[in-house]
């Protein structure tokens, strides 16, 4: 056992969270700027990052669910408003049932966001929600029961009926109203199976767990940064040692969520499906709790400034809530795992 | 990044497994019962003889030369046979051979690894917990021998202790964490009185006190140099503070593990607040788990033990107070009605974990200070 990143891994991290850095958001005001919007969107699709769960030459993914999140943890510690997860969670989805993804379309979710769209032909009867979908997203991808597994299908995004805002302020989330017509893709080489599908889920929860901890780290940042050059009293806020433990506690949470983040990212392409699946969960379940009291630490000790709109304290917030929610928060991981390690509560299955 | 065994690790895997299919004793749920501090020594011998104990440390002292990561091995088969864990040394070894000279180290070393003589740590006092710098303790020299006076507390294994590490002033015209120096006390000598303190779960067996009357040490017992006793006891409770160091993974994951048997044999019988009291209980052990495997990791680039110690102590305190939690919450009205029921000890137990080794305000203000670099008022 060996979990230090290998000199590739460690060269992808610096050089993500450089990039992440240079040309994500500082201020709230940056979000406004489509130069520098789509200049980081250039830069992370050269970078080939939305490809890295695309085929290779023998079928295989092209890069590790480590390799992926440690992009996602990157992106979220910079609150970099590019579609990341998205995109490459399409890709995955697209090598399993074996076509070309032409890295326009994004996963859709059903309404709780928390698994894949399992939709019937010929029109969607619910909405469907792509989340972190990119700004010229053409399709989401739902998935059709077929035999033992899963057609890919597709619900076109001029089918959407907003322009992508929610509660993050950084990633797109599109609804595509009921009534969108369903198209099965053509000439997909391989049915999408379950264990596909758990794999796939465990790829999701790794990402979404891994944005979790780089928005912590991120947040933490820039709040030990304030708590330092503040000052009240006469002395900087951050000399105080009640702030001192919300800020230690913090700091604590954000390790211990890297630490399982870590594990479950390379639980994706390690372990058996279901399993790896699990590993996601116990991630996901720690990371969205620890997440929340560590984005809702930092707004506390912004103070008043905190809540307000130009303070970028509420932007890693939003985005914790999105991530949080999309694959499933800490309330729908732990009653998966009560489900897998307690049995059902009627003791029926 | 790779969690996977290597071919050497699955190989000692494989090794420990076997041994502990034969040996694993039928101890209770570990450090809550005062049978499995009575038995502790034992368990310590029978590991260290079949050689899986002191796997990171000098073989020349009894250990095996192997990279710490093999002490994540050892406390994933022991929770997984339900046997006891470790037993919590290293913090010792390391204050011994970071701060003793040769002779100090190739006299105690061996002993305390194999287990064939035991120790306790005098540090606490009852005036000086979180500011250990003002004990009062004193160690005067008379020719070759100091005689020691003084009251120490919190006191692990002072019942059964053959030696004690013991913290005392030499130097009283100094600042206060200058004048302290370390000694290797023998305990069986008539100056020393070891009283047991009953703890909140009932158990005897585990803490102490011991009082000091003009008791004697041979000068060449002390460890480092005069005045080096702070560095020395920073040494020892910065190791003290890392789960790795101490093996209460395996005692956590043999815990929820038996909290999951409880609901799952009954499904029905338990409350949705109790089910996710348990489940939660495992997310947190399992974050600790992979912590541990991150952090001892980090150490096969030869990280220095440092502030780093308090964050995996407050990680480990939240930890094991969940599982304290969970415990209650499964046993229900049994633990308010049965004072022997483990829950009620295991929960009661779990209270001490935010105080020994230091507090938690004290883990606190360190990581706030010395790793966020907040400013100190």
């Amino acid at each position: 056992m060996d979990t230090r990143d290998t000199p590739e891994q460690a060269e992808l991290r610096r050089s993500a969270r450089r990039l992440a850095r240079e040309i994500g958001p500082a201020t709230v005001a940056d979000l406004d700027d489509p130069t520098r919007h789509k200049r980081l969107a250039a830069a992370v699709r050269d970078a080939g990052w939305l490809e890295l769960r695309d085929e290779d030459h023998d079928g295989a993914p092209l890069a590790s669910g480590v390799e992926a999140a440690i992009v996602a943890d990157a992106l979220g510690a910079a609150v970099a408003d590019v579609a990341f997860a998205g995109p490459l969670l399409a890709g995955d989805l697209a090598r399993r049932a074996g076509i070309h993804f032409g890295g326009r379309a994004s996963p859709a979710c059903s309404e709780q966001l928390d698994g894949p769209a399992i939709v019937a032909e010929p029109a969607l009867s619910t909405p469907v929600y792509a989340v972190d979908s990119d700004d010229d997203l053409g399709a989401a991808y739902v998935l059709v029961p077929e035999g033992s597994g899963y057609r890919l299908a597709q619900v076109r995004v001029e089918h959407a009926n907003n322009t992508g805002t929610g509660a993050d302020l950084t990633r797109a989330v599109r609804v595509i109203a009921a009534g969108a017509p369903v198209e099965v893709i053509a000439d997909q080489r391989r049915l999408v199976t379950d264990d596909d599908l758990a794999e796939w889920t465990a790829l999701g929860l790794a990402l979404t767990s891994a944005d979790l901890v780089g928005v912590m780290r991120g947040v933490l940042d820039i709040t030990v940064a304030y708590a330092t050059e503040r000052r009240q009293y006469g002395v900087p806020v951050g000399s105080f040692q009640a702030v001192q433990h919300l800020l230690a506690e913090a700091h604590c949470l954000m390790e211990g969520a890297h630490s399982v983040a870590l594990h479950a990212s390379w639980a994706v392409d390690n372990l058996p499906p279901a399993d790896a699946r699990s590993a996601g969960r116990v991630a996901k379940a720690y990371c969205a709790r620890a997440a929340r009291t560590v984005c809702e630490t930092a707004v506390q000790v912004h103070g008043g400034i905190g809540n307000t709109w130009e303070c970028i304290a509420h932007v890693y917030l939003r985005r914790a809530l999105l991530s949080s929610q999309w694959f499933g928060d800490d309330a729908t991981q732990l009653a998966a795992l009560q489900h897998e390690r307690l049995g059902a509560p009627d003791g029926l299955s | 990044m790779d969690f996977r065994d290597s071919p050497a690790e699955a190989d000692f895997r494989g090794r420990l497994r076997a041994w502990l299919a034969e040996h694993a004793p039928d101890l209770p749920a570990s450090s809550t019962d005062d049978e499995y501090w009575a038995r502790q020594g034992e368990w310590h011998t029978a590991l260290f003889d079949a050689g899986f104990f002191g796997l990171s440390w000098p073989a020349r002292f009894g250990g095996h030369d192997l990279p710490t990561v093999f002490d994540v091995i050892i406390d994933e088969e022991l929770a997984a046979a339900g046997a006891p864990p470790r037993p919590s040394l290293g913090y010792l070894v390391q204050g011994i051979s970071t701060h003793g000279n040769d002779a100090i180290r190739q006299r105690f070393l061996p002993g305390l690894i194999s287990g064939r003589e035991r120790w306790c740590q005098g540090f606490s006092e009852p005036d000086a917990g979180s500011d250990l710098a003002a004990l009062r303790t004193t160690a005067t020299l008379d020719g070759e021998e100091f005689v020691i006076n003084g009251h120490k507390i919190w006191t692990s294994y002072s019942d059964v202790a053959d030696w004690c590490i013991l913290l005392a002033r030499t130097d009283p015209d100094v600042p206060k964490h200058k004048g302290l120096s370390a000694f290797a006390v023998p305990m069986h000598q008539p100056g020393i009185e070891q009283r047991p303190l009953r703890m909140i779960n009932g158990i005897t067996n585990e803490f102490g006190q011991v009082t000091f009357d003009n008791a004697r040490v041979a000068a060449e017992n002390m460890i480092g140099e005069p005045g080096e006793g702070w560095r020395l006891a920073m040494t020892i409770v910065s190791h003290e503070r890392e789960p790795g160091e101490l093996g209460y993974v395996a005692r956590y994951r043999k815990t929820v593990k038996a909290l999951e048997q409880t609901v799952r044999a009954n499904p029905p019988a338990f409350r949705a607040d109790q089910r996710d009291a348990v489940a939660w209980a495992y997310v947190e052990t399992e974050m600790l788990r992979w912590h541990v495997s991150r952090r001892l990791s980090e150490r096969l680039d030869g990280v220095e033990h440092g502030p780093g110690g308090s964050i995996d102590k407050l990680l480990m305190t939240w930890v094991e107070q969940s599982v304290g939690r969970a415990a209650l919450a499964v046993s229900a009205a049994h633990a308010a009605t049965d004072a022997d029921d483990m829950a009620l000890k295991v929960y009661l137990y779990s209270r001490a974990q935010s105080v020994m080794g230091g507090t938690s305000q004290v883990q606190k203000n360190i990581v706030a200070t010395r790793i966020l670099g907040l400013p100190t008022s």
